[in-house]
């Protein structure tokens, strides 16, 4: 079954943290992605780049159109996340507390379509 | 003998015969995929060989020896220390008439399917190395099946015979006390790895189609070795009573088609008639477990020329005795939909009301799918189509949300 990890925040939820508890957040993260890499369970796991580079596409009367943003004025936005295949919801939501970002600014946890189980 | 399929067949029987003679499972069941790796390479071009299974053990004997004598080269290197023994490089054929001497072929195939079912697996990992060392796929088949990157499935892969290997299991049968419960375990691999490819409609389709015929095999296999288990019976039989019904499952358009509504003309006669047979066979011996009483069920319904002529209370009954035998909320469920078919919808909806306060499937989008069904029988179609919502927002499932949509819909 896959689940995906969502961080959301900001700037200042982000900045707020200081650099030093920043810089061990990403060390204790990339351990985890490496234990959970060993096991099998981690499908990917990326940081989102800062919102000034986010582009929206719409195609409106046949046309794409490519805007920036729209984010700047959101609260809250993707920071990173990290798609997970393992056993249960339970295992899921374990990993997820073990996160770093657990003890900042919560860790959204949302199983995929098509991959959790269903009845045959 | 000029097919792939059948050369995978001969995987369980050339690991068994590498494990058998040099102990190492783990490096054993690498160099056997190399040895694979190498015949896809050179078999279309060189031409195939006479004996494709003496091939194989010769030639993933000696990759396995370069891998032991490389290792022991490298720890001596780093530790330069001890002089570690390896195997002789084999002589060509050797292995194989060893191998034929022993006649052990079947039981090596039951011994890989209790070791790579080990216990101390999860069960993801216990499908992927089984689908590896008994199966005969590659890792980046494995993969694709499982919408996974090659990388996450080859860690686990390699993870799950570090495991083994820790955990000390030896390349024999578990001890007979033992059997039954590890069997269990085995069957309920191959029942996860039918169910990986019969659940999922989309992305690698064919892929996941061969992962159903891999399971209904890997259960064949199981038979033909434990013919007396009837649990093993019962699990052939309902992969087979399950997947006779998959051509009339899905619509052109990818949305899933209940039982109710199927085209019965689309299912598969031939494979109905060995379910039937295997269950009717099974039932008649005792003692009964779960796997028989859902093929029984599947059968009834199998044998039903249309929806309305279906034995609900054949059904109930099963549903009954299964509840009994391996209760689980699941199976309440699926019996409240057998009571509302006999005594009425409003028998089935008091059973799920009894389920709502079992809290490993109230959330569930299938408590909510089965209640917006039994509403609709009732004819309660404002209720009905609310619970159709709901469980279109609970399942994870695209096909299925389309399909409870629907029928929210058609409710007006």
């Amino acid at each position: 079954m896959k689940y995906m990890l969502l961080i959301y925040g900001n700037e200042e939820a982000f900045s707020s943290v200081g650099a030093e508890a920043f810089a061990e957040i990403l060390r204790a993260t990339d351990a985890l992605n490496q234990e959970l890499f060993e096991s099998g369970e981690l499908v990917g796991a990326y940081g989102v780049a800062d919102q000034v580079n986010a582009k929206m596409v719409r195609v409106t009367g046949g046309t794409p159109v490519v805007t920036d943003g729209p984010f700047a004025e959101a609260k809250e936005y993707l920071g990173s996340f990290t798609i997970l295949d393992c056993d249960s919801l339970e295992r899921a939501l374990e990993i997820a507390a073990r996160n770093p970002a657990a003890r900042y600014w919560g860790v959204e946890v949302r199983p995929l379509m098509h991959e959790a189980n269903v009845e045959p | 003998m000029t097919d792939w399929r059948a050369v995978r067949r001969l995987v369980p029987e050339v690991l068994g015969a590498l494990v058998r003679r040099y102990g190492h499972f783990d490096a054993c069941e690498d160099a056997v995929q190399e040895a694979l790796v190498a015949a896809t390479a050179q078999w279309p071009v060189q031409g195939w060989p006479e004996n494709p299974r003496g091939w194989l053990v010769t030639v993933a004997s000696r990759r396995l020896a370069d891998q032991l004598r490389s290792d022991a080269a490298r720890r001596r290197r780093e530790e330069e220390a001890y002089a570690i023994r390896t195997p002789p490089p084999p002589a060509g054929g050797e292995v194989y008439r060893d191998l034929e001497a022993r006649g052990r072929t079947g039981d090596d195939t039951l011994t890989l399917l209790f070791l790579c079912c080990h216990p101390a697996l999860t069960p993801p990992s216990q499908v992927a190395l089984t689908l590896r060392a008994v199966g005969g796929l590659s890792t980046a088949e494995i993969a694709r099946a499982f919408l996974v990157p090659e990388a996450t499935m080859a860690q686990r892969i390699s993870r799950a015979k570090q495991r083994i290997k820790a955990a000390g299991a030896s390349f024999d049968l578990p001890p007979p006390a033992e059997q039954a419960e590890r069997l269990g375990v085995v069957l309920h691999v191959v029942y996860l790895v039918f169910n990986e490819g019969y659940t999922a409609t989309s992305g690698a389709q064919l892929l996941r189609a061969e992962l159903t015929a891999e399971a209904i095999r890997l259960a064949r296999e199981l038979h033909r070795l434990v013919p007396g288990d009837g649990e093993v019976a019962g699990l052939l039989g309902l992969l087979l009573l399950t997947d006779a019904r998959r051509q009339a499952r899905t619509a052109p358009d990818g949305s899933l088609v209940p039982l109710s509504e199927q085209d019965r003309t689309l299912w598969n006669t031939k494979a109905i008639a060995e379910g039937v047979a295997l269950v009717t066979d099974t039932l008649s011996r005792g003692p009964i477990g779960p796997y028989q009483l859902q093929a029984a069920i599947a059968a009834v319904h199998d044998e039903a020329p249309t929806a309305e002529v279906t034995d609900w209370p054949q059904i109930l009954a099963l549903y009954t005795v299964l509840e009994r035998v391996a209760p689980n909320p699941t199976v309440t469920l699926n019996r409240a939909v057998a009571v509302a078919k006999v005594q009425g919808p409003a028998a089935g909806l008091a059973r799920l009301d009894a389920l709502s306060a079992d809290e490993r499937i109230s959330a569930s989008h299938h408590l909510v799918s089965v209640r917006a069904h039994l509403l609709e029988m009732a004819a309660d179609h404002d209720a009905a189509r609310a619970s159709y919502q709901e469980a279109a927002r609970r399942t994870t499932s695209e096909p299925e949300r389309r399909h409870l949509l629907t029928r929210a819909a058609r409710l007006g």
